[in-house]
């Protein structure tokens, strides 16, 4: 039953997918004039351009080159990097992990913020919790993250030498390595999220305090925090998961800011390197590798919410 | 809507207002700034380079000597240009197509509604990214990636808009007596669906200026000798262990017009529709 | 120690005021009465009488912007439950007294399977493990005349129609055996059919359990089902008390007259109109100096309009607050609910 339940959500995970990599691939068909002149550039010689365009197949029906590309990618051959020559998918992958970490180290943070700063704010409404929380729950949502990056680095590389302004280790290699450098990363790319979930989950919590089975759980005799804790909090959390989702591929998105600020070898460096050398197998292998992550991960919130939630039939 | 009322309204909302006053200074910034700038913003003086802020240099002097105060005040041009053109597309684009698909529902609507999933599920600054990429890097062609992002947003809201109106007793009597469906997606549906989509527009011109300060800060957008503010906080960034306070100016310019389009956002939702709850 | 006929709850001259910006309202304006051991009282009123925030003062669950006055006293088996502090207070709720509520529809929590909803309060107030509070919720669920009681633990509340659900807060209330139950409009959002099945599930479990009651509603035709004992309030304050019995067989004060005359009857004066209240309850901002009544009332004469009548003995265990008690003794009254 379950199975099958999961069966039916993927089937409208299917067509996404080829829209979206439709999308990815036509990428290189906005490239005005020729795209193998302007990945060359001008003083390209004539070979080089023939043999590029028949690289990318540039000299075959737009239709067939997208199967072409299709079918590649999904052995897994993206090609091979313009510039360096380098295999794209295994540059992705190997730059998959990293990102990932990161990803879900900002997550972690938004989440944990995002409840403290909800829970502090609905307890004692008007209080200078309530009014923290609000004021972070505007500016977050504001604040330029790479602006945000940089106040951090001068204040806790450059003036109090605490945590690394560059540079990333992985949680495999060195385990207080990977809490020092993510920090700051971590804070830049989920103050945005943390904002978010801030703001919606102090409504949520707002609106499920009024509610008539909280004033029950108080007639058994439960004090605030249990109550909070076993009734409303987790009531509260279900619009959230919804979000998170949204979030996650809001700060996939994002890593190409931080990722370049802070000097992080993931993928959002890697896309914006592409970009910068006109390197396009490479930026069509990135684009195409997080949104497939995000369709991952929305699938996965979506499947989420509907166990979580026993209103939901799952037949 | 009586938008006389609303101005009243929007008025009561006292953030909100000031954000407005704020904007409208950012956008007669942006016309006009080249006259008001005390410096010529991009004229180096190698003699006065990172001077502290003081009585002639009001934000002080960046490596190159150039004033800042100048060089901030110029960047709204680029940042207002990047809001409008980026509110612009989505608008003169996905609004229609939006109420197209919503009006006339069944398999077009289907159709429709999944390329628009679809691009959304795309990391916005990546597909900006990647749309800039293929143009050419040029702050023209960032704005219009911002634009084509924000497009599936506002098709989405237009036709959502849509689907209501569309069972509503005027648009029935519009129809039985004899208009035709682009007479009626014109004259009834999109007057009473505009308001909501004034909102977001508002929410994602204040997007868009982030947006655009993310591109140009990466190398993306604007291109010397363009000032921007982004592309400002890209040269901070390089002076970092030098000069750190370079930074502080361009990044409150960003974080300010930015709150001021969404304050103005929340108190422009509350005042067209009261009965909404702040958020 | 108590005497076997204290009263298991007893409240005087409870006071409660709400400040505003453009005055104080008083939900409930200084009123006393006492519900005793086993005894089912029913508090009548319309909506905005002050009927449920009585209810919720006892339970120290109204919001925190209604205040009470320093001499209201709320006793509980000869404990002020208005000086209680919060640790005190949460031995007693949902332990000694509990509560249903209007709407069963949202009074439980849709997130939790239902065993597990009844089973908090044993778990709380017992110190006992979820399997073993499970025993119980079992033989509660049979109780309240739940078929099958074993395989609906992991029901949801949404799996339930309204009348189970309202039975299932029943069941949840009488969970550690409280002295006191206070149901809230407990039939109010039901079916007409559905209605008769709970109050009699109440009904069968007091005699059981000999649990005191105090039943808030504006139905007249629940208090005439279930209560010993009625409380008539009319803008926050007690207009009318007697047993039930003598009340709607003869009523004092001209509202319960009028309430009565406007119940729909089955017998008799069918052909006749249904009596209706003239006017509407006056804005709490507002009331009249004299009797809050005098507005509506076909007796009102200038003292009405001056002086507020105080709630005096006028028979035995009936009280009345009105200057015309006399003038209303000597009609003919014939009511039947």
């Amino acid at each position: 039953m379950f199975f099958k339940f999961l069966l039916r959500r993927l089937m409208y995970v299917i067509p996404m997918l080829i829209v979206t990599t439709l999308i990815v691939f036509s990428l290189i068909l906005i490239i005005p004039g020729d795209p193998a002149l302007a990945l060359l550039g001008d003083n390209a010689t004539e070979e080089k351009l023939a043999l590029l365009r028949s690289q990318l197949g540039l000299d075959q029906p737009v239709l067939i080159q997208y199967w072409n590309w299709l079918t590649n990618a999904v052995q897994g051959d993206l090609g091979r990097s313009l510039f360096t020559g380098e295999i794209v998918s295994d540059a992705v992958f190997s730059r998959l992990g990293i990102t990932f970490q990161l990803v879900v180290a900002s997550i972690v943070f938004s989440f944990i913020f995002g409840m403290i700063f909800a829970i502090g704010s609905v307890i004692k409404p008007n209080s200078w919790m309530d009014y923290i929380s609000r004021f972070m729950g505007t500016i977050g949502t504001a604040i330029p993250n790479f602006w945000l990056a940089m106040l951090l680095i001068v204040v806790f590389s450059v003036n109090l030498g605490w945590l690394p302004a560059t540079g990333f280790t992985s949680i495999s290699d060195n385990l207080g390595g990977f809490f020092q450098s993510i920090i700051l990363p971590a804070i830049c790319l989920g103050a945005f999220g943390a904002a978010q979930i801030t703001r919606q989950l102090r409504s949520s919590l707002l609106e499920v305090l009024e509610s008539d089975y909280i004033r029950t759980a108080y007639s058994k005799g439960l004090l605030l925090w249990p109550v909070i804790w076993k009734h409303a909090l987790r009531n509260s959390l279900l619009p959230v998961i919804t979000t998170t989702g949204l979030l996650f591929g809001n700060m996939l998105g994002a890593t190409v800011v931080i990722e370049t600020v802070f000097a992080i070898p993931g993928m959002g460096q890697l896309a914006v390197n592409s970009i910068l050398q006109r390197d396009f197998p490479m930026l069509q292998g990135v684009v195409l590798v997080m949104v497939i992550l995000v369709l991952i991960i929305n699938f996965v919130t979506d499947v989420l919410y509907s166990v979580l939630d026993p209103r939901i039939e799952i037949k | 809507m009586q938008f006389r009322l609303m101005f009243q309204r929007l008025f009561n909302e006292k953030l909100a207002f000031v954000s407005m006053i704020f904007l409208l200074l950012l956008l007669f910034l942006s016309l006009f700034a080249s006259w008001i700038v005390p410096f010529d913003p991009n004229k180096q003086d190698l003699t006065k380079v990172m001077l502290p802020p003081d009585g002639t240099y009001w934000f002080g002097t960046d490596e190159l000597g150039r004033d800042v105060f100048s060089r901030v005040l110029m960047g709204a041009q680029a940042a207002i240009q990047a809001g409008v053109v980026a509110i612009l597309i989505p608008l003169f684009v996905g609004v229609p197509l939006g109420i197209i698909s919503g009006y006339l529902g069944g398999i077009i609507d289907d159709i429709f509604m999944r390329i628009v999933d679809a691009i959304l599920s795309f990391p916005a600054i990546l597909l900006a990214l990647g749309i800039t990429g293929a143009l050419g890097v040029s702050l023209w062609n960032a704005m219009i990636a911002i634009g084509i992002i924000f497009t599936p947003q506002f098709a989405r809201l237009a036709r959502g808009q849509t689907l209501q109106v569309r069972r509503e007793p005027y648009v029935e009597a519009a129809k039985i007596s004899g208009a035709g469906p682009l007479w009626i997606m014109m004259k009834h549906i999109l007057p009473n669906i505009l308001s909501p989509i004034i909102v977001q527009a508002s929410f994602s011109f204040s997007l868009a200026i982030l947006v655009e300060a993310s591109l140009s800060f990466l190398g993306m957008g604007a291109q010397s000798p363009q000032v921007s503010w982004g592309g400002m906080l890209h040269q901070a960034y390089s002076m970092i262990f030098v000069n750190p306070y370079m930074m502080l100016f361009p990044g409150l310019a960003i974080l300010i017009s930015v709150l001021a389009g969404n304050f103005f956002g929340d108190g422009l939702r509350v005042a067209i529709d009261p009965k909404m709850k702040r958020s | 120690m108590r005497g076997p006929n204290e009263p298991v709850l007893e409240v005087k001259n409870l006071c409660s005021y709400i400040p505003t910006s453009r005055g104080v309202i008083k939900p409930v304006n200084n009123i006393s009465f006492s519900i005793g051991a086993g005894e089912i009282v029913a508090l009548v009123g319309e909506s905005g009488s002050g009927k449920s925030v009585t209810a919720l003062s006892i339970m120290g669950l109204n919001s925190p912007s209604i205040k009470y006055e320093k001499d209201s006293v709320i006793s509980f088996k000869g404990e002020n439950l208005l000086k209680m502090k919060k640790r005190q207070m949460k031995k007693i709720r949902g332990n000694e007294i509990s509560m249903i509520f209007q709407d069963p529809m949202s009074s439980l929590n849709p997130l939790h399977p239902i065993g597990k909803q009844i089973a908090e309060p044993i778990q709380l107030h017992q110190g006992v493990s979820y399997q073993k509070a499970k025993e119980i919720v079992v033989n509660l669920l049979a109780k309240v005349g739940i078929p099958d009681p074993e395989n609906r633990l992991n029901d949801y509340p949404h799996q339930l129609s309204g009348g189970m659900r309202q039975r299932i807060m029943i069941a949840m209330a009488l969970a550690c055996n409280p002295s006191l139950l206070i149901a809230d409009e407990p039939t109010t959002a039901l079916d007409v059919t559905i209605q008769a099945q709970i109050l009699n599930v109440m009904r069968d479990l007091q005699k059981d359990t000999g649990i005191s009651i105090l039943i808030i509603t504006h139905d007249l035709g629940v208090v005439a089902e279930m209560a010993d004992r009625v409380l008539v309030m009319y803008c926050g304050e007690i207009v009318e008390e007697g047993d039930v019995y003598s009340l709607f067989k003869n009523p004092q004060h001209p509202y319960t007259k009028g309430l009565l005359a406007s119940v729909p009857k089955l017998r008799g004066a069918s052909e006749k109109l249904l009596h209706t209240i003239p006017g509407a309850v006056p804005n709490p901002l507002e009331l009249p100096k004299g009797c809050n009544f005098s507005g509506r009332c076909s007796y009102a004469t200038e003292k009405c309009l001056t002086e507020a009548p105080n709630l005096v003995e006028t028979g035995k265990d009936r009280r009345a607050a009105c200057w015309h008690i006399v003038d209303l003794q000597t009609e003919e009254v014939t009511v039947h609910a």
